[in-house]
């Protein structure tokens, strides 16, 4: 009996443990390229990200190859000429949210944060550290941000004929929707 | 109470190595469901004249411009061929499916019109699905418009009429490196003489280097199996050299081939220059896309 509700206790600590996660495998992720010669958008409907409410710490990977253009040929161009999505397939980020205490899990709402963190793009990793919205809503937890990133920093080379099209500082957009992780 | 202690501590330390890592292994356990297919085996749908495994994706349409030159041993006086347009093709291309694309076209000489299809019916693929070729098969009709020599007799509209179907297996090897084999089969009404064979049977192989990301080498040649010896005008196999050069929208092929025509029953059958003497033409492609309808899906899908 002692030892049926010793085990009780362990696994409940675990599970409780496995609650602080949430997942979601459809997040999005999009970037905006303005210039007065062409508007380019590409969006990716397919990254799956995490978060630890716990810790604060997040993470999320888009495969490139699942980035969506209008037109097919810059699809194939964005693939093949400057992601090289064959050699470096996926982007991923890994951060933290720096401002934790200020969000209440428990109670619904917008909150303001700060995320830091590692992110990976044509297989470059630089520091960012941006600005956006945590909500808490029930059964789950949206996460919402947008920033800029300039192509240059990820060694993603724009030749000199078509770097009018493309704007300097791209805007990227991240919508997660995420939804707390089953236990096993 | 040892025991729960024990237990106590071991929830501690797992609770404790809970961190981005685990994060991370919670994303990848998903990973291996993804397929991911091959894209850009060549850069366009040809890979010099015949066409290559390459389609257009649904709603995008391609013109293209197509000429050949005189042949380089025509001397200095015709500035080695430039100065003579051997042949012009026009055509209109488009993706209708995701694995269908058909297209409409126009040769000068002979005044061919053609009309094909193209069926993707396997794609490259690594990941959940492997498949470690694409196939497409090909498939045209040509129509000689010009006008019958003799008049004077019966002529037939089947008389103007060729086929073609070929099958197309290629493989992406590697991010510069592309090879495609093409078993193709070709029938003609109409021959010149009795000595001239109806069907044809050939076999082409064709591959690109990529030189850089937006220039590749090509190379095409066509081994025609029908005994050549008593055809009416001696023919030879198609052998075609050529750089592939993108900007944006653009595909610019420049050329090197002793083929006249750019039609599959043109080049493979009626090929009357030979490498060995200089009956080589330089030639161009231009190949421009345009986007008629919103693309909907990731090309990876």
């Amino acid at each position: 009996m002692k030892r049926l509700f010793l085990l009780v206790l362990f696994l409940t600590i675990v599970l409780a443990a496995n609650a602080q996660k949430y997942m979601t495998k459809n997040g999005y992720i999009g970037f905006f390229s303005h210039t007065p010669m062409e508007d380019i958008k590409g969006d990716n409907n397919q990254v799956v990200g995490a978060i630890d409410i716990s810790t604060g710490e997040l993470v999320f990977q888009a495969l490139i190859k699942s980035f969506h253009f209008d037109r097919a040929l810059m699809e194939e161009h964005f693939n093949e000429n400057y992601m090289e999505s064959d050699k470096f397939p996926k982007s991923v980020f890994k951060g933290k949210i720096t401002n934790l205490a200020s969000v209440d899990f428990t109670k619904p709402g917008t909150y303001e944060v700060t995320v830091e963190g590692d992110l990976t793009i044509h297989d470059v990793t630089n520091k960012i550290s941006t600005k956006g919205t945590i909500e808490v809503v029930s059964g789950g937890i949206n996460a919402n941000s947008k920033f800029k990133i300039v192509p240059e920093d990820y060694k993603i080379v724009i030749p000199g004929v078509v770097r009018d099209k493309i704007d300097k500082d791209l805007t990227v957009t991240v919508t997660m929707k995420y939804t707390p992780v089953a236990t096993k | 109470m040892r025991r729960f202690v024990l237990s106590f501590l071991l929830s501690l330390i797992t609770l404790a190595i809970f961190s981005q890592d685990d994060l991370m292994n919670l994303l990848n356990q998903d990973a291996s469901k993804e397929i991911n297919y091959a894209t850009a085996t060549f850069k366009s749908t040809r890979i010099i004249n015949g066409h290559s495994i390459e389609r257009m994706v649904p709603g995008q349409l391609d013109v293209r411009i197509e000429h050949r030159f005189g042949t380089i041993n025509s001397g200095a006086y015709e500035l080695w061929g430039l100065d003579q347009s051997a042949n012009i093709y026009l055509g209109l291309e488009y993706g209708i499916l995701k694995w269908l694309m058909i297209g409409i076209g126009r040769e000068r000489n002979e005044k061919l019109l053609d009309g094909f299809a193209k069926f993707s019916v396997l794609r490259q693929s690594t990941g959940a699905k492997v498949m470690p070729v694409s196939l497409t098969v090909f498939s045209s009709v040509t129509v000689k418009s010009q006008k019958f020599t003799d008049p004077t007799v019966t002529n037939y509209f089947s008389s103007r009429l060729s086929y073609v179907a070929q099958v197309l297996v290629a493989r992406k090897f590697n991010q510069s490196f592309s090879f495609q084999l093409t078993p193709s089969y070709v029938h003609r009404n109409m021959v010149g003489t009795e000595l001239d064979p109806n069907d044809l049977f050939a076999l082409g192989a064709g591959g690109r280097i990529k030189l850089n990301k937006r220039i590749s080498f090509n190379a095409e040649y066509y081994y025609v199996a029908n005994p050549k010896t008593y055809m009416s005008t001696p023919v030879y196999n198609p052998l075609s050299v050529g750089v592939d050069l993108e900007t944006g929208g653009h595909v610019f092929t420049l050329l090197l081939t002793n083929s006249v025509s750019m039609l599959e029953k043109g080049f493979i059958g009626e090929t009357t220059g030979s490498w060995k003497n200089g009956g080589v033409h330089f030639g161009f492609n231009i190949s421009r896309v345009f986007t008629l309808k919103k693309h909907e899906k990731p090309l990876n899908y």
